[in-house]
């Protein structure tokens, strides 16, 4: 926050990271505060008469009645430019590394820092000339920010106006100027905008002309515009079996992950993060643990991308305000984690947002509710959660960005169900506004049975959707293979209640085909290890080749069994456990192998038949 | 320990007292979270922290509680600082209360620093992740729920359960991974802090005596708030001890193996601040601040960059009604990095360590254990372990309704290994020290009853190697 501030206030009451401050009313809600000697950075959360209620983003220990209250002018924003790939910022957009070069190990209280560094250089090469009429989203230059990821340096949404120069192609560092307009209709009616404009990217001249940088600021609580929103109809791969070929998430979508504590939703996020086909991953780190983000620093860099052989790192950012950090930060750093997939969607890119833990978040408004003395609804959660949720979730989507381009924001939200009961208010709420629940099980993550999610009630509401998306890959049967494995898995239920009070053997021979291949589906395709080298991700067409194969050892076996061949027979044939072990040993570069598997398929069953005709 | 201390910036009298709870008017600049000193009319000093401030009002919790305080002959004083407590590498062999002052009859040590006893969040990128495992004897652990220096993996027990011996237990066989240890078993880098929370005065004898049992004392610190101290005042007592720890650690380069017992009577009083401030409770009349409160004690755990120490937290807590759902071990476990959990059922058919497996979880083995760390074939047994005994528990279910006779061949097998399992690979002596290579082995001898081709999650290479081992000690 580098603008100037003056003082608005002066603080009367504090508990915790909620202070209440008397003093000017000409202070905005949600505008930045900075509270106390040591410039502690805040929000403005409540005004009534000359009182502010702010929630503060550090450490309040010391702070006492009396202490002045400094106003910025503007609301809590994020920087967007070149720089944002590959960094890791807690809840407010400060970057950690830079922390750690002021106070150390331990995160200090009051450090001061642009999100963005300011000296690098970068090379940007125009794409418009002076003349040209340019609007807000337009893309004025590029700029290599990583070697996967291009930077189209935009337009801010809310400027337009006629070019009167463009830098020439050249090393820049953010603050310099790359362009420079003249309004043609001011956007602000009634003479000169407010100089305090957040989403300002530049300073303006004398003459109305304003010079434009590579950066801009935008409030983390406005979604940033768009042009249109479209239907979302192509499926983000993510390379999880169970998502991709029973559960899919459209690119643009939504979707949660419930679960009880060691279900494993931070390792789906983490595999999505690493695995998925977004071309932008942001990984918000809401209220958890530390060392899950040093993991992902750690591992991150010697990841390389499957499709362009580059390290992950370079198309993601981190943003970690882990459990024992600030708490009012943690409820600001979905916001700002969301304000930068914007922000990345708008140059054309498909983002892919992780939000780990939802929660958390929600337990932090509930935590700054319950000190302002709101009147709580649900379990002590505010009125307004739902509605917080919703617009949290809408901001997901699949839209024509301000420079006709299609961009996307898909959201993976995680949820942390008390006691693992999904009847809570905030996993209750989220699945109203989500169309993807991917519902973890302890039982299955108790066995093993990674990952541990529940096929009888996670459901997708984008099937319809993406069926296109499947067959203009070649794969028209990913439906119908679709409805019969799930069908088969929902049989294996209804039996398993009959086997539990009379045992497997008691079931005729077709019933206990329906076991055999419902085990193979579980242990040979939904099961999936993220941490075996060739089953962690798998692409489409291994998918679909082990779905087929293992449907198609089931049509051949209900035939056989009609013929009169018992079970046992077939449950004993070597191919059964080649089937369970086709995820680990066929890699996705050689998923032609799966052939070989077939026709050793074929002539085993070809065997049987003659046995028993 | 801040008794030489005070300035005496503000004093000011009491208008109203409330359970542990005071609230001082009529003051200037009092700051949230000051200490505060509460005198009686006899001069004695009782300490404070402040909650909450306001114009001229400030609310302050007293540890040591408001018994015998009047209105009139109360006054309070605050120090103008939040909570410090002096460090050192001579607070070694040393016992303090629950509030960091030495209780052993002996000198106060000499403070090297004075360290705030909330500490500051470790900024993640500070963090070098956790994966040198530590070797604890127990297979349970070291076989299906390996620990990692640096890790936080509490023990969730129930009441009348073997987890003190257990904890004695690791802490007495915790043994450093060959990287970290310097000349003979790392004995001059390792410290144990305890922390007591409400716990009978039997319990902390008996770990006492067990450290000195294995000649650990002089590497111990004790912190006592046992059950008939102020219960107020263990909100303090795991903060001042991993303040401590953090200093041992991380200034002194030990590895600090922190025992914290017992966390359930740690959030009862944290709840009965809370109800008296009425706040709006979340579940059970818990504060919905349990989980960040927490968090800001179990993350005071790891390893970081400069520094050659580490933390690994050992916390116990009670589940109220064996319950695993109740807040205080839900929040925990959404907390730390997995959880040990204990089995009433297994502890009355006399299996000891009684530890359920399959509830039980450390996230951070997978990245310690394996080729260089224990043996390559670690995690693919360890998941065959789970995946099978997992059955196991089917298998029970069916037998009991339609008998055990009427079982298939391979789930009578079943049947057998999860008794093997429980019997010899859960089930050890309170002293017996098992290696990683013995623990491993005998996991092979209990999948070794089923069939080969029930064993899908280990490798076919495995199998030939490991299936069917010659019984421990033949040849
Ligand atoms: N796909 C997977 N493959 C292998 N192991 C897995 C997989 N998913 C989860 N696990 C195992 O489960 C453990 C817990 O997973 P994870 O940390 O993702 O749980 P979580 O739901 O995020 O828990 P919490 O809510 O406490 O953060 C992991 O440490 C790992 O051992
Ligand atoms: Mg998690």
């Amino acid at each position: 926050m580098s603008k100037t501030s003056v003082q608005v206030g002066r603080v009367i009451w504090v508990n915790g990271p909620v202070v209440r401050a008397r003093g000017s009313q000409r202070v905005g809600m949600l505008e930045v505060v900075e509270v106390g000697d040591e410039h502690l950075v805040g929000e403005v959360i409540g005004l009534e008469l000359d009182i502010i209620t702010i929630q503060v983003y550090e450490e309040t220990s010391g702070l006492h009645p009396g202490a002045p209250v400094y106003g910025i002018g503007m609301p809590l924003s994020v920087e967007l430019g070149p720089g944002l790939l590959q960094s890791i910022f807690d809840g407010v957009q400060r970057p950690l590394p830079v922390l750690k070069q002021r106070s150390g190990a331990f995160i200090g209280r009051g450090i001061k820092t642009t999100p963005l560094y300011r000296k690098q250089k970068w090379a940007f090469t125009p794409r418009v000339e002076a003349g040209d009429v340019v609007q807000g989203g337009t893309i004025l230059g590029v700029v290599p920010e990583t070697l996967l990821i291009e930077h189209r340096i935009m337009v801010p949404p809310d400027v337009s106006g006629r070019l009167t120069w463009v830098a020439p192609e050249g090393e820049y560092t953010i603050e310099e100027p790359i362009a420079r307009l003249t309004p043609l209709n001011p956007p602000y009616e009634g003479g000169s905008p407010p100089s305090t404009s957040p989403m300002e990217g530049g300073q303006r001249g004398v003459s109305g002309e304003r010079a434009l940088t590579m950066f801009h600021r935008w409030p983390v609580r406005r979604p940033r515009p768009y042009r249109r929103r479209l239907p979302p109809s192509e499926l983000l791969v993510t390379g999880q079996r169970v998502l991709d070929a029973f559960f899919p998430l459209a690119k643009g979508g939504a979707a949660a992950i419930p679960g009880g504590f060691g279900a494993g939703k931070t390792i789906a996020q983490h595999q999505i993060a690493k695995w998925s086909d977004a071309d932008v991953v942001i990984f918000v780190g809401c209220g958890e643990r530390g060392n899950e983000m040093t993991e992902v620093l750690q591992e991150f860099p010697d990841l390389t991308d499957p499709r362009s052989g580059h390290p992950l790192m370079e198309r993601t950012i981190l943003i970690a305000n882990t459990s024992n950090m600030p708490v009012a930060a943690r409820e600001a750093s979905i916001y700002t984690g969301i304000t930068l997939a914007e922000y990345y969607r708008d140059m054309g890119y498909h983002v892919a947002l992780m939000a780990d833990s939802t929660s958390r978040w929600a337990e932090a408004l509930r935590e700054i509710s319950g000190r302002l003395e709101e009147m709580p609804a649900e379990e002590g959660y505010p009125a307004y959660l739902a509605a917080r949720l919703a617009e949290f979730y809408e901001r997901a989507g699949y839209v024509t960005t301000l420079n006709g381009a299609p961009g996307s924001v898909s959201v993976i939200g995680a949820v942390s169900p008390p006691g693992g009961d999904f009847s809570e208010p905030v996993t209750q709420h989220t699945s109203r506004f989500i169309r993807c629940f991917w519902a973890l099980d302890k039982a299955l993550a108790s066995a093993r049975h990674f990952p541990a999610i529940n096929w009888l009630e996670s459901y997708s509401e984008y099937v319809g959707e993406v069926s296109d998306w499947w067959r203009e890959q070649g794969h028209e049967d990913w439906h119908a293979l679709r409805e019969q494995a799930l069908e088969i898995l929902q049989r294996e239920n209804r039996l398993q209640q009959v086997v539990k009070l009379v045992g497997p053997d008691a079931l005729p021979d077709d019933q206990r085909l329906i076991l055999e291949t419902a085990r193979l589906l579980r242990e040979g395709f939904l099961q999936q290890n993220a941490l075996d080298e060739v089953d962690s991700y798998a692409t489409i067409e291994k998918q679909m080749r082990m779905l087929q194969i293992i449907l198609h050892f089931h049509e051949r076996s209900v035939r056989i069994i009609a013929k009169g061949c018992p079970i046992i027979v077939i449950h004993d044939l070597p191919i059964v456990n080649t089937l369970v072990r086709m995820k680990t040993t066929v890699p996705n570069e050689q998923v032609e192998q799966i052939d070989e598997i077939w026709k050793a398929l074929d002539e085993q069953m070809d065997q049987v038949k003659k046995d028993y005709m | 320990m801040e008794i030489a201390e005070y300035g005496g910036q503000e004093v000011a009298g009491v208008a109203r007292v409330e359970g542990p709870i005071v609230v001082v008017t009529g003051l200037g600049n009092v700051g949230y979270d000051e200490v505060a000193e509460v005198v009686d009319s006899q001069g004695r000093i009782r300490r404070g922290r402040v909650l909450e401030v306001g114009e001229g009002v400030a609310v302050v919790e007293v540890f040591a509680g408001t018994i015998g305080l009047s209105i009139e002959d109360t006054h309070v004083r605050f120090l103008g600082r939040s909570m410090r407590l002096p460090v050192s590498t001579e607070m070694l062999g040393r016992v303090f209360d629950g509030l960091g002052v030495p209780i052993d009859g002996g000198p106060e040590p000499l403070a090297e620093r004075w360290a705030d006893v909330n500490g500051q969040p470790i900024n993640p990128t500070a963090r070098v992740y956790p994966r040198d495992y530590i070797q604890t004897g127990i297979s349970a652990l070291d076989g299906m729920n390996t620990l990692v220096l640096g890790q936080k993996l509490p023990l969730f027990s129930g009441s009348g359960l073997p987890h003190d011996q257990l904890a004695a237990q690791i802490v007495r066989q915790a043994t450093l991974p060959l990287s970290e240890r310097e000349g003979g078993g790392g004995g001059g880098r390792f410290a144990i802090v305890f922390a007591a929370m409400g716990v009978k005065h039997d319990v902390a004898e008996f770990f006492r005596d067990s450290f000195a049992a294995s000649g650990a004392l002089t590497r111990v610190a004790m912190f006592l708030n046992l059950a008939d101290d102020p219960p107020i005042e263990r909100l303090v007592t795991p903060r001042a001890a991993l303040t401590l720890t953090e200093f041992l650690a991380f200034e002194r380069g030990l590895h600090v193996l922190v025992v914290l017992t017992d966390m359930t009577n740690y959030c009862e009083a944290l709840r009965q601040i809370s109800n008296i401030r009425g706040e709006v409770p979340s579940r059970k009349g818990y504060p919905g601040y349990l989980y960040s409160d927490l968090a800001s004690i179990y993350e005071r755990t790891g390893r970081i960059e400069g520094s050659n120490g580490s933390i690994t937290q050992l916390p116990i807590l009670t589940m109220p009604n064996d319950d695993i759902t109740h807040p205080v071990p839900d929040l925990t476990g959404y907390i730390t990095e997995g959880q040990i959990v204990l089995s009433r059922e297994l502890f009355q058919r006399g299996i000891y360590p009684p530890i359920a497996v399959l509830p039980s979880l450390s996230r951070l083995m997978k990245d310690g254990i394996g080729e260089g760390h224990t043996r390559a074939d670690h995690a693919h047994l360890s998941a065959q372990l789970y995946a099978s005994y997992a059955h196991v528990h089917d298998v029970r279910a069916l037998a009991s309704v339609i008998g055990e006779e009427e079982l298939t061949s391979v789930d009578q097998r079943y049947l057998k290994s999860g008794q093997a399992f429980e019997r010899e690979f859960v089930g050890q002596g309170t002293t017996e020290n098992r290696t990683v290579e013995e623990t491993l082995d005998t996991g092979w001898r209990v999948l070794s009853i089923l069939p080969r081709e029930e064993l899908t999650r280990v490798s076919e290479e495995e199998i030939a190697q490991y299936y069917n081992l010659p019984p421990r000690g033949g040849d």
